[in-house]
């Protein structure tokens, strides 16, 4: 499914996609720098599971692969172990560049279907946003449970001890389930987060449906 | 008039020798003056000793010495007694740190000590006084073939250096080909955008310097002579010639485009939107200021380069060489879109990107930064569509083919160096005996080996890139420039300072009759003896460096400041009538003469090891500093270089019971070592033909080994004697003992 804000992009930057990671991702300005060393590929612990690893990428914006690159699970895929960006010889934030790359890909309405990071990254900032706390139980359960019921009943039953744990630690209350506890000016946090998507919107120069 | 010897006892010689039994065999058997001893020779009081006995009057004064301790590679200083005939016995490197210590080894190292000490006695003996020939005064006049910004540059830095100059340029106009350009690459920090080519405030300064003289239209008809006396004559298009008298040549002629139409696949020729980088430096220089239009007079939207356009390719006709400059240059265009107007495409299509040099890397990065596009891929054919150009080729990273359209596509092609005649092809004659030349001559140099500089590979006259790049094998005439090697603007004109700074050291040296590198300073040089000569000329085709020309009779004819005194003419010649006074078939045949060679009942084998002076034999020294066990049996004479190994000192030595002979030289071909360029190549070659004296001789194939050596092979060169041990050790001693 593709957004309006999709379709704007798209005209705007008329097969020049490069100028549009570097207008709209970020830290996308510095794609145009990296010289094709294949440092990063190399370096990266997780690069031969990916479809495209960093160089690639850099170069697929090049060659206006603009649909391949933001519907990559590959960005999805970054673990911010900063490998790359230590030893990048040209200085690129590769790392901030992956999620810049996948938080834009996803904005575009281009995200990979069913892949995990994505899932719990929305879970984890749905979330947040209700009360400005993570809720470590919800999101815990929700997270055993994103695979339906049963596969829920097995892995929380798997992962008992660490839950008693981090009770006994005063890390995670039960009484969370009863909606657990918040920031002290609730509706002024929502007021911030409101703020920022609106800054964030008029930056991009449209509505979107960043969330 | 006295040979003295002095034998140092530091450094552990004198706890492992026996000194006293070793100062008789100086005397006795070296037959010298007198030996004495010292327990630090090399300190200011031994060497003041020495200088005294030198300094002495009469009968006491010593005119030649033998300093009995380390290696001649070490204390140089201290030991250099001017033009005092001095041998120098290796008793450190050569004796002590390469035998082991303990009563079983004395009898031998001892013995080892005794025969170097005989060597460096005979040696001493044969050597003389060598002195300057006083062939050539001084000329302070540099020649400098070629008008762009390596010769106009060569011309101001001599200038500046208080010599004179004239500038030789064959067209119209100073300037060569940066004059055809709109910018050059930046040349100071923060290396961002392109600059001014300079090239017009190089001809005003040029044109104002009083010592230097500019001949325009002008080529030369002939050059004859040798540094420090060098004739020639100018020729011109447009008036009379010129006959003038210089001291030193550059050579600074440049190059020539590859011709794009050797690139059909590219289309160029096809479509007049396909371009090479000078091309366009027309059309950018055409545009001013304003938007650069192809010939149809479009403005260009969209264009492509594609590096390496018939470079470092295999295929036939093309260059398998990189040029150097042209992936700066391809930035430096993509520029001059950019800042024209930035929504212009531009996109460079490259395997690998080159940038050498000061800010290279700097520059790249601010075309990026300024959106050019730098897509690694090789292109395959360019298609001509109409009015537009579709360029087809391999995406690299994506491991794709991939398509691009393009209203103007520039090919980056390579340089061709303008060195004049190629003089090893040219012997291949036509009908009638005449020599066939396909290019024109530059130099038209008068000598017996061929009217231009030897090139290296690929045409270019370069020497050794590493360790003497200026020094071509014509002494006193020095390349720069794309002449010498592929090489951008910045890189060149640093290449005309190099060069004129060897041009006037040949001035200098040969205005004394010092020889120039690599035995810069030397004072000896060869000569031969006439009624001995058979005129076969091995010494005139041999020599490296073209120093000897023939005379009307078919003798050779020395030409003493182009030679640089390797000796490759003396290991040459057949009759042996070539020497230096002090080196010569004498200085290398009496040390092997003196050489005690025990009969063969005794068990011990004698080996001769014959290594370069430059880097076999100091790599020997290394593996000494090393403490590296060799045998007691092997006698290492050091040789100028392998080249002036004369096949009658092997012959000598197998003769005269040696069991085995080690030849130690530099390696060869087109990556050299040798610092002779081609004297061990020569020696190798000579060699080859050894197995016919071993067969006559009866003698197995295996007792002469010839072997090439770096300085750094400090663990490889003891090993080769190892093998020449075990050698011996297998085939038996020789029957040659008495
Ligand atoms: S930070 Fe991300 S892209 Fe970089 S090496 Fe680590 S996992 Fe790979
Ligand atoms: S390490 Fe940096 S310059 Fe090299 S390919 Fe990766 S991003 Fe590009
Ligand atoms: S071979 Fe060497 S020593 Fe002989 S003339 Fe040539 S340069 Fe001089």
């Amino acid at each position: 499914m593709t957004t309006a804000v999709n379709q704007a992009m798209v005209e705007k930057y008329k097969g020049n996609f490069l100028k549009e990671v570097t207008d709209n991702v970020e830290e996308g300005n510095w794609v145009k720098m990296c010289m094709q060393c294949g440092v990063c590929s190399g370096s990266c612990p997780l690069g031969p599971h990916w479809d495209h690893p960093p160089q690639e990428l850099f170069m697929m914006i090049r060659a206006n692969k603009r649909e391949e690159v933001l519907s990559s699970t590959s960005m999805w895929m970054c673990t911010s172990c900063y490998n790359c960006v230590a030893r990048c010889p040209r200085g690129l934030p590769i790392t901030h560049i992956m999620h810049g790359l996948a938080h834009y890909g996803k904005r575009m309405g281009m995200k990979p279907k069913n892949q995990p990071t994505e899932k719990f990254g929305q879970m984890f900032w749905d979330n947040l946003i209700k009360k400005g706390r993570v809720n470590e139980l919800k999101l815990g359960l929700g997270l055993y449970f994103k695979d339906g019921f049963a596969e829920g009943v097995k892995v929380s039953m798997g992962k008992q001890k660490l839950g008693m744990n981090m009770m006994k630690a005063k890390r995670m209350s039960p009484m969370e389930i009863l909606g657990g506890h918040g920031v002290s000016d609730l509706s002024g946090f929502h007021a911030m987060l409101k703020k920022a998507e609106e800054l964030e919107a008029a930056r991009v120069g449209a509505n979107t449906d960043a969330k | 008039m006295k040979i003295g010897g002095y034998l140092c006892t530091g450094c552990g010689i004198g706890d492992r020798l026996d000194t006293k039994s070793l100062e008789s065999v100086a005397v006795r058997e070296g037959r010298i003056g007198f030996c004495k001893t010292h327990d630090f020779l090399c300190s200011q009081a031994g060497v003041d000793m020495i200088k005294a006995d030198m300094a002495a009057e009469g009968d006491d004064k010593v005119t030649k010495a033998v300093i009995m301790a380390c290696s001649r590679r070490a204390k140089t200083e201290s030991f250099n007694f001017g033009a005092v005939p001095t041998a120098r016995v290796n008793l450190r490197e050569g004796v002590i740190w390469i035998r082991p210590e303990g009563s079983e080894h004395d009898e031998t190292t001892q013995e080892m000590a005794a025969d170097y000490i005989r060597m460096g006695c005979a040696e001493v003996k044969a050597m003389q006084q060598a002195d300057a020939s006083g062939e050539q005064g001084k000329n302070n006049h540099i020649m400098v073939v070629g008008g762009g910004i390596t010769g106009m540059t060569a011309a101001l830095e001599a200038s500046k250096a208080g010599y004179y100059a004239s500038i030789i340029e064959k067209s119209d106009r100073l300037g060569g080909v940066m004059g055809q350009l709109k910018q050059r690459q930046p040349e100071h920090s923060p290396f961002q955008n392109p600059q001014d080519t300079g090239v017009a405030a190089l001809i005003a300064a040029v044109e104002a310097d009083d010592k230097i003289t500019v001949y325009l239209n002008s080529t030369i008809a002939k050059t004859a002579g040798a540094p420090g006396r060098f004739e020639v004559d100018i020729a011109s298009t447009v008036g009379a010639g010129t006959h003038a008298e210089f001291g030193a040549i550059v050579q600074a002629t440049g190059f020539t485009p590859y011709d794009a139409n050797n690139l059909p696949e590219f289309s160029y020729g096809k479509s007049p939107n396909v371009v090479t980088q000078l091309e366009l430096e027309a059309l950018a220089r055409a545009a001013g200021d304003g938007p650069i239009k192809r010939a149809d007079g479009k403005v260009v939207e969209n264009v492509v380069f594609v590096q390496c356009a018939g470079q470092r390719s295999t295929k036939e006709g093309h260059l398998s060489y990189c040029s150097g400059h042209c992936c700066a240059t391809s930035i430096k265009q993509a520029m001059y879109f950019k800042d024209s107007n930035p929504d212009i495409e531009t996109t460079v299509l490259f395997d690998d990107i080159r940038t050498p040099g000061v800010g290279g890397e700097n520059f790249y990065r601010s075309a990026q930064d300024k959106f050019v596009t730098f897509r690694k891929g090789k292109v395959s054919t360019v298609d001509v569509k109409g009015n537009e150009l579709q360029v087809n080729f391999k995406d690299l990273i994506l491991d794709e083919d991939a398509q691009m359209g393009a209203d103007l596509v520039v090919l980056a092609t390579g340089m061709l160096p303008n060195s004049g005649t190629d003089i090893d092809t040219m012997k291949d004659k036509d009908a009638n005996g005449e020599v066939k030349v396909s290019v024109e001559s530059i130099l038209n140099l008068n000598y017996r080996q061929g009217p231009d500089m030897p090139q290296l590979v690929n045409g270019f006259t370069d020497s050794h890139f590493i360790c003497f790049p200026y020094e071509t094998r014509r002494t006193g005439i020095y390349s720069a420039g794309p002449v010498r090697r592929p090489m951008d603007a910045a890189q060149a004109q640093t290449d005309a300072m190099g060069a004129v700074m060897k041009a006037i050291q040949a001035i200098e040296n040969s205005a004394i009759g010092r020889a120039a590198h690599p035995r810069s300073g030397d004072l000896s040089f060869p000569s031969f003896r006439k009624e001995g000569c058979t005129q076969c000329k091995r010494c005139t085709v041999e020599c490296p460096f073209g120093a000897i020309d023939e005379d009307e009779k078919g003798y050779p004819k020395y030409n003493e400041a182009r030679c640089r005194r390797c000796g490759t003419c003396m290991g040459a010649c057949p009759v042996q009538v070539i020497s230096f006074k002090n080196y010569s078939i004498e200085t290398v045949g009496a040390q092997l003469k003196a050489v005690d060679v025990p009969d063969e009942f005794q068990e011990k084998p004698r080996i001769l090891v014959l290594a370069c002076e430059n880097d076999a034999y100091p790599a020997l020294d290394m593996a000494a500093m090393k403490r590296n066990e060799s045998s007691a049996f092997i006698r290492v004479i050091p040789v100028r270089c392998l080249g002036s190994t004369n096949t009658i000192w092997i012959k000598d030595a197998l003769g005269s019971g040696y069991d085995g002979v080690v030849m130690m030289g530099c390696k060869k071909g087109a990556d050299y070592q040798c610092h002779f360029v081609k004297g061990s190549e020569m020696a190798h070659v000579r060699m080859a033909k050894i197995g016919d004296t071993l067969s006559t001789m009866n003698l197995e194939a295996d007792r002469v080994a010839v072997h090439e050596v770096a300085i750094t092979d400090i663990d490889r060169a003891p090993k080769l004697l190892d093998e020449m041990v075990e050698v011996i050790n297998r085939v038996g001693l020789s029957p040659f003992k008495f």
